[in-house]
């Protein structure tokens, strides 16, 4: 910006500039794959809008129209209006959750003449903005409890408003911003209790609660023999020990039954015994099964494009959204799908690499937030195609079919790339 | 700050790196470990659709067919793409209500889905064909018209013969045995006579070919272009000795009478006319009312499905008495030349059986016996075989003479290339024991020798034992088929072989022959001469007594010809039975005089003609029996009996 001479392209990077744009072509030819049937015309379809596919090469349009007015934005405008762009995005949650359409479930969608948006998506942007400013600014010292918990309140504001619409997937995606927290200096205990209650969950679902509690009283009476001379020396050591005991054995014996029969959801309850294999309900695993089918019918090679029989005959249902891996999977088989994640993954250490180079605190949280919130939802996506993770409805970035996804994560990247030009400044 | 938490990097990238690996070590286990996915993709996708080949047909011995293909249609139904359809109109073309019709769309819901088609109506008459093929476009895209191909009976002749096909049953696809496993519901199946026994042959080789199909099992097209499909093999034909001029004679002949025809060449043993009367048009089993038809058939008073020609047994009567000859002479207990004095009847056993004739020398040896049927020689002649010291005992000669009746086709099974034949009954031990409590002798059963008493025989039984004769000792398996196009199953090679049962020195054989001519010439059967050729049988009134209301009445007699000719070079054997008809001049020599001429002369001479309509007219069926009958009516509404009577006239004619 000291330079307006300089070429509209300086500073820009190019290799995340390629890999975005390799996504969303992936994504289009995959929307494409499924469906796209012999005999269609493909001009005429992209003149009538009619598919999907063509649908996202407007989407992409937009989005490129988008990223150009970033790029010409001057980096001040991002800190400067980080707060206010929070405080809208959780006035549209306010909104959505007032007088939201639904749909498929959700009541996430916000109507405006004529085009459906979903305030969610559009959040976790000003959610990573207004997190970055605030751990850049100079009051905040995140080695105090209080700026932690302020941290923490941000993001569980929106998460807990977008649970409130149904959307329990678009809501995990938020616990990536600890992951931000984790490297500005969150302690890493925190990721191992988090980690520990995942495990605990996980057992109380699979496991008997009578069986788990003689485990935990079994492993708690072996503790306490192995560290008998530090509890002599100290009592409280004896104290948390039982307290550890007895809040994992009041979990699963009171906790787990109360969530999954007053809590949760009828169908999240299903999805999750469908995921852990407790219930067979052709009904509900129906998704998860023929998902998987046409991912391990493409065998190493794939069955090449256009010839997957399982997408294109609409046997995976919601092919072009949440399970457009499936296409991916079953024309490219296990060496295009190694290759796909490789661009994910290359993809994210470059986002984290660019991360690192930053001299700014907003910069280098901000993109880390990029990095995290890409990582939460090719994880949870993919996982729920091939069975690792319940059915949750979240877009695989830059490839499933959809505007609003499509458009926050092509902002959240080329706000990036503008606070990486720019990274000889100082942000505040 | 940023620099003190700068390895916390690294364990970022970590957690990133190792969830990638969780999901690509879960991807390689789903994609190359495990195989079982891109099978049930493969279930998913794919649809194996079975192309039926066209069935074989069967030509008679002269190239003529006696059967044709017919296309018929079904009217498919898919549930789901029923829509804004008048269906008052389509009611009223399909002759159904509106509830019905529901109910229809309920069935083919429930059998095969809603977007599958299934049979709303089956085999459409011609005249519903064509009034939907016009306003069918009214009705697509949910209905449509299927081609069915059934069998249709140029003829109307043969049904018992032929059989009919139908739909494999229920219990035929659950048979454990794999017999049917290739078969699937609603395919066609040989269900009797020759389409059952041929099954195999005349059912082809289906083809299939494999289509993808969507979600909803809607077919996308053809798999890899084809490249899986195999293709439907047609049938082979079935090439028969029957002569179907001959069969539409003698069916008509015995319209109206209960009883049995078999014509068949002995040098071959080739089958040249099968009839059981009363018979059915075989269309009426083929086309839109066969299980209507089929029903009614099934129950009628006269049993027209019953084919009595093999698994009707009636006592042989005179007919049997050449047979009786024919072991003693090969046992070697007489000669030709043994004589009996008969005087008017026999009593050697005590009791005085009448015989028809008493002038001495009636019996003077065996041509005469035979030519004269005199009872007594043939009852003394069956007991000398019998008391034969040869054998040490009465139970060995018993045993011995059963095992020459069974080594000639009696009392088993002769093996015909249709089902259903009866093995009929013979004399032996086990049967003597328990009819005589174990204490018998000679005396007991001596009656067998003159053909009755514990003695019943197929029709084709008593034909084959008469080709013994006229092949002067040996006979081939009875058959219909006598050859199949390009065959490669090995199926006829049992028919082709030569069983020799007599081995009696030409002598000997001739004065049976002879005596069998003396029938012709002087005899019973003067009626069925021939001119310029010579034809030797024997007739036989066979008595028949039934149990009605639990006493024992004798009814009136089976009449029955049996003969050759002719009697050098034998074409033609003919057996002919006429139920409860008294003396065999009346009826069955007839029938059997008529035929022969028009095997041997292809035509029937001008003094026969008159006897011929005689016996398309005659009616031997009780009244009783005949008024519950249905048969008739439902013979004459089968749109082929009119060209079966215009086929009939020009026989006649010719």
């Amino acid at each position: 910006m000291n330079r307006p001479q300089a070429k509209l392209t300086a500073g820009i990077d190019w290799p995340i500039f390629g890999m975005y744009l390799a996504l969303v072509f992936i994504g289009f030819l995959a929307i494409f794959a499924a469906e796209y049937r012999e005999g269609d015309h493909v001009i005429q379809n992209l003149l009538s809008q009619n598919k999907n596919w063509a649908r996202q090469v407007l989407w992409f349009g937009v989005s490129m129209v988008l990223a150009l007015g970033i790029w010409l934005t001057d980096s001040k405008f991002f800190t400067a209006t980080a707060n206010l762009l929070y405080a809208f995005g959780i006035l549209l949650l306010l909104v959505v959750l007032a007088i939201g359409t639904g749909v498929k479930g959700s009541n996430s969608w916000l109507e405006l003449g004529g085009f459906r948006f979903q305030p969610a998506e559009f959040t976790k942007l000003c959610t990573n903005l207004a997190l970055a400013k605030y751990l850049s600014s100079m009051e905040t010292d995140f080695t105090k409890m209080r700026s932690r918990l302020i941290a923490c309140a941000m993001v569980l504001i929106p998460f807990g408003l977008i649970i409130l619409q149904d959307e329990t997937g678009l809501a995990l995606v938020y616990l990536c911003f600890f992951l931000v927290m984790f490297r500005e200096g969150l302690p890493g205990i925190l990721l191992v209790i988090a980690f520990s209650a995942i495990i605990l969950v996980l057992s109380a679902l699979l496991v008997d609660k009578y069986v788990l509690l003689y485990v935990f009283t079994g492993i708690a009476a072996l503790v306490v023999y192995f560290m008998r001379r530090e509890i002599r020396r100290k009592r409280s050591k004896l104290m948390m020990i039982i307290g550890v005991w007895a809040f994992c054995s009041a979990f699963v014996m009171f906790i787990v039954p109360f969530a999954f029969t007053k809590v949760l959801k009828d169908y999240q309850v299903r999805r999750i015994e469908v995921m852990l294999g407790k219930e067979n309900d052709p009904k509900a695993t129906y998704n998860t099964r023929q998902s998987m089918i046409a991912i391990g019918s493409g065998g190493f090679w794939g069955k090449g494009y256009l010839k997957g029989t399982q997408t294109r005959f609409d046997f995976v249902p919601e092919q072009s959204t949440d399970f457009i891996f499936c296409t991916i999977g079953e024309d490219f088989g296990f060496f295009g799908s190694l290759l796909f994640l490789g661009i994910y993954v290359a993809l994210l250490f470059r986002i984290i690499f660019i991360a690192e180079r930053q001299r700014s605190t907003f910069s280098r949280v901000y993109a880390y937030g990029v990095a995290s919130i890409i990582f939460f939802h090719l994880a949870i996506n993919i996982s729920m195609t091939i069975g690792l993770a319940p059915v949750i409805g979240i877009p695989l970035p830059l490839v499933s079919y959809g505007g609003s996804s499509l458009m926050t994560f092509t902002m959240l990247i080329f706000i990036m790339l503008r606070l990486d030009a720019d990274r000889q400044m100082v942000l505040r | 700050m940023s620099v003190f938490n700068q390895p916390r990097k690294r364990v970022i990238q970590l957690i990133c790196l190792s969830m990638v690996t969780l999901i690509v070590v879960r991807l390689f286990y789903l994609q190359v470990v495990e195989t079982k996915y891109s099978k049930l993709a493969d279930a998913n996708a794919h649809l194996r659709k079975v192309i039926y080949p066209s069935r074989g047909i069967i030509y008679d011995r002269k190239g003529r067919s006696v059967m044709r293909n017919e296309a018929l249609y079904d009217l498919m139904v898919t549930p789901r793409s029923v829509k804004n359809i008048d269906t008052g109109y389509l009611c009223e073309v399909l002759g159904i209500d509106k509830e019905e019709f529901i109910k229809r769309i309920a069935n083919a819901r429930m059998k095969e889905g809603p977007v599958r088609p299934s049979v709303f109506a089956s085999l459409l008459t011609p005249e519903v064909y064509g009034k939907l093929q016009e306003s069918m476009y009214m009705f697509q895209p949910g209905f449509e018209l299927v081609l069915r191909p059934v069998r249709s009976y140029p003829y109307g002749v043969g049904a018992n013969v032929f059989g009919y096909i139908s739909e494999i049953t229920p219990g035929m696809l659950n048979d454990s045995s794999g017999k049917y496993s290739a078969y699937q519901q609603g395919d066609y199946i040989g269900m009797t006579g020759l389409e059952r026994t041929y099954e195999n042959i005349l059912m082809g080789q289906r083809g299939i070919q494999y289509l993808v199909k969507d979600n909803l099992n809607r077919p996308q097209g053809p798999l890899e272009n084809g490249e899986f499909d195999t293709a439907a093999i047609a049938g082979k034909n079935l090439r028969l000795a029957m002569d179907i001029e001959l069969q539409l004679l003698g069916e008509k002949m015995m319209k109206g009478k209960v009883g049995s025809i078999v014509a068949i060449d002995p040098q071959t043993g080739g089958i040249l006319a099968m009839v059981s009367g009363p018979t059915f048009d075989p269309n009426l089993l083929s086309g839109s009312y066969r299980a209507k038809n089929l029903g009614r058939l099934l129950t009628d008073t006269v049993s027209p499905m019953f084919n009595r020609a093999i698994s009707a047994s009636y006592p042989p009567g005179s007919t049997f008495k050449p047979i009786t000859g024919l072991i003693a002479l090969d046992e070697g207990t007489v000669g030709p030349e043994f004589g009996f004095d008969c005087r008017g009847g026999y009593g050697n056993c005590g009791r005085f059986s009448k015989c028809l004739h008493s002038n001495v020398g009636h019996a003077s040896n065996m041509r005469n016996a035979l030519a004269n049927s005199c009872n007594a020689y043939f009852m003394h002649l069956y007991r000398l075989c019998v008391d034969n010291k040869k054998w040490g005992n009465t139970g060995a000669g018993q045993a011995k003479f059963v095992s020459y009746l069974n080594d000639m086709g009696l009392g088993r099974r002769l093996g015909v290339d249709i089902p259903n034949e009866k093995s009929g009954d013979v004399p032996d031990t086990a049967r003597m024991n328990r009819r005589y409590s174990g204490l018998w002798n000679s005396c007991s059963e001596m009656y067998v020798g003159m053909g009755q008493g514990l003695l019943g025989l197929t029709p084709l039984q008593m034909a084959n034992a008469m080709c013994i004769i006229a092949n002067r000792g040996f006979y081939f398996v009875p058959h219909f088929v006598e050859s199949i196009d390009d065959d490669h199953s090995g199926m006829l090679k049992k028919y082709k072989e030569k069983h020799r049962v007599a081995n009696i020195s030409d002598d000997a054989f001739s004065s049976v022959v002879l005596g069998l001519e003396d029938v012709v010439t002087k005899g019973t059967a003067k009626g069925v001469q021939i001119e310029g050729v010579a034809v030797c049988g024997k007739t036989g009134t066979a008595e028949n007594k039934a149990r009605i209301n639990g006493q024992t009445v004798q009814l009136k007699d089976h009449s029955l010809f049996v003969g050759f000719a002719p009697k050098d070079n034998p074409k033609i054997v003919i057996a002919v039975i006429v139920e409860n008809s008294g003396f065999s001049t009346t009826y069955a020599v007839p029938i059997a005089s008529i035929l022969m001429e028009k095997y041997l002369t292809d035509s029937i001479s001008p003094k026969r003609r008159l006897a011929l309509d005689k016996m398309i007219e005659a009616n031997t069926i009780s009244p009783e029996m005949k008024a519950k009958s249905k048969l008739d009516s439902l013979n004459s509404v089968s749109y082929m009996a009119l060209a079966g009577d215009e086929l009939l006239r020009k026989i006649i004619a010719k």
